[in-house]
């Protein structure tokens, strides 16, 4: 038998490859910017980029050398602020979905979290001013700066980890309910066992948010320059400012006359450069996890 | 008796389930309930172990004893939950081992030694008829065993905290025949020492296992027997003579 090749099949045949051709465009106009924004930096910052420009300290007004009092201050910003972040958004997502019923508190503290996920990073940048440096009088500092960017990647955070813990089968809660366990004998012993590696990957890929931030660190901790010994891996206290990538990165390009034109790039390079290595360490995370999946 | 049922009414939703049930459950019996979907029978085993607690839109009224405590009273839900044994419709391997599937109940009630432990998985995987099959892999994934392995293993969960009633939700819809049939063989064992409620689909079933049967529909009981009455003509209503006789449902 032959199947007839009517005036309605070679219409669908042909949607078919319009539709599949018009799709792969639009996904691989994506790789376009991206090489072109990466192929560019590398080429422009090529004279200077290599290890010695990570662990130099600025030189000759800041038009020349390296960036390490800013990427060693980009990393004690990180650090410290997912520090705060990642145990209070983990925890708070936990009540969020294991516990809470659906009651006024519940609805408030969701639309809260809905909310502040929402706000415009100027905007926390601001209250982090207002909160930690001045009421709190924590003053210009690494710790109000990294409280500031705790509070950004916070709902972030409760939102990505209650994504993972949902992504637990409701039937494993059940069962253990089943023979008398409570809900944290459950938690503990099926849910956050089965979703740690989605909680994870959540708050790596906030690593490269806090890291790429800008005016939340300037208004709150992060200064034009601060002398650092070459290489000093210690090199900041919780109350002092430091410098950091992004804020380096505007200063370089705006605010410093003279500079050699290949630092704005080169710096560029190495904050993409390390947000890229940290996601793909999640990503990399996350496929070792799943491998040991269990259902 | 060990459960008794008085005006049971089960809402969710503002939509009523259960339109006020009473019945006992005598021990060491079988006591099979069959109706067609929708009509309430998982609602009421939720019921029974207070399960209902974790759906937020359900509420119950109406009295449930279980072992001659009131289930909506009792000032300690978990041990309540440990006197009923529950295997659902779907075999549920958590994603432990076939030993920590096992240990799992027993240890939230707080043992913690191997030598505490050891004899109760083995009991358990013996009861279930489970033991043969896995004695030699207890350590690898409950996950990893088979359809009607898995509902062994779920049945050997349940039987892990010691339950003076075993009830059993549709447990053969996603296993073989010949599973079920050694698990129904199982269930005739385990009828000595303990009650069982056996919430199934199958007519069939219910007239081979059970002592006594409930049929249910939408949501009310129409009717209680014993199960050679439920199966025979002299079923008083009709409706109940015609659900099993097939004729609907």
């Amino acid at each position: 038998m032959r199947f007839a090749r009517t005036p309605h099949v070679a219409r669908k045949e042909l949607a078919e490859a319009v539709a599949g051709g018009v799709f792969a465009l639009m996904a691989a106009a994506m790789v376009v910017p991206l090489l072109l924004i990466v192929g560019y930096l590398v080429f422009m910052a090529w004279p200077v980029l290599g290890w010695e420009f990570i662990v130099d300290v600025p030189r000759r007004g800041m038009t020349d050398g390296g960036i390490w009092p800013a990427f060693v201050g980009t990393i004690y910003l990180v650090v410290l602020s997912l520090m705060v972040s990642a145990p209070i958004g983990v925890l708070a997502a936990v009540y969020l979905n294991e516990y809470a019923k659906d009651n006024w508190f519940n609805r408030v503290v969701n639309l809260a979290v809905i909310n502040l996920a929402g706000v415009p990073s100027i905007v926390h940048a601001l209250f982090g001013l207002g909160a930690f440096v001045y009421a709190a009088r924590f003053g210009y500092s690494i710790l109000a700066a990294s409280l500031t960017l705790a509070i950004m990647t916070l709902p972030v955070i409760i939102a990505s980890t209650r994504e993972a813990l949902a992504s637990v089968p409701m039937s494993f809660r059940e069962a253990c309910w089943n023979v008398g366990a409570t809900r944290w004998q459950t938690i503990r012993a099926v849910v956050l066992p089965n979703s740690i590696s989605g909680i994870l990957t959540g708050v790596i890929l906030q690593v490269s948010r806090a890291a790429g931030e800008t005016a939340p660190v300037m208004f709150t901790g992060a200064v034009f320059f601060k002398a650092v010994e070459r290489g000093e891996l210690f090199a900041y206290g919780l109350r002092e400012q430091c410098m950091a990538l992004s804020m380096h990165l505007y200063t370089l390009a705006t605010q410093v006359p003279n500079v050699k034109e290949a630092l704005p790039y080169a710096t560029a390079v190495v904050l993409l450069g390390s947000v890229l290595l940290v996601n793909a360490s999640a990503i990399a995370l996350r496929v070792w996890l799943r491998g040991r999946k269990k259902w | 008796m060990e459960i008794e049922v008085r005006d049971l009414r089960l809402a969710s939703d503002s939509q009523e389930v259960l339109h006020g049930i009473s019945f006992d459950v005598h021990r060491n019996e079988i006591l099979a309930v069959i109706g067609p979907a929708q009509s309430g029978k998982s609602s009421l085993l939720r019921c029974l172990n207070r399960t209902t607690d974790f759906v937020a839109s359900a509420t119950v009224s109406g009295t449930i004893r279980v072992a001659g405590e009131d289930v909506r009273r009792t000032r300690d839900v978990f041990a309540l939950r440990r006197k009923i044994g529950m295997v659902a419709p779907l075999p549920v391997g958590l994603p432990l081992s076939i030993y920590d599937n096992v240990a799992f109940a027993p240890r939230c009630s707080g043992l913690t030694r191997r030598a505490d432990l050891d004899p109760i998985v083995e009991r358990c995987l013996r009861q279930a008829a489970l033991w043969d099959e896995v004695k030699d892999r207890l350590r690898s994934l409950g996950t990893a065993l088979s359809g009607g392995q898995q509902q062994r293993l779920t049945i050997a969960r349940a039987l892990s905290h010691q339950p003076e009633i075993l009830c059993l939700d549709e447990f053969s819809i996603a296993i073989d025949p010949v599973t079920t049939m050694r698990i129904e063989d199982v269930l005739k064992e385990l009828r000595r020492e303990i009650t069982i409620v056996l919430v199934t689909n199958l007519t069939q079933q219910a007239r081979r296992l059970s002592d006594r049967t409930m049929f249910l529909w939408d949501g009310e009981l129409v009717e209680l027997d014993r199960s050679e009455v439920i199966f025979s003509d002299r079923a008083r209503s009709p409706r109940t003579r015609d659900y099993v006789n097939g004729v609907f449902g």
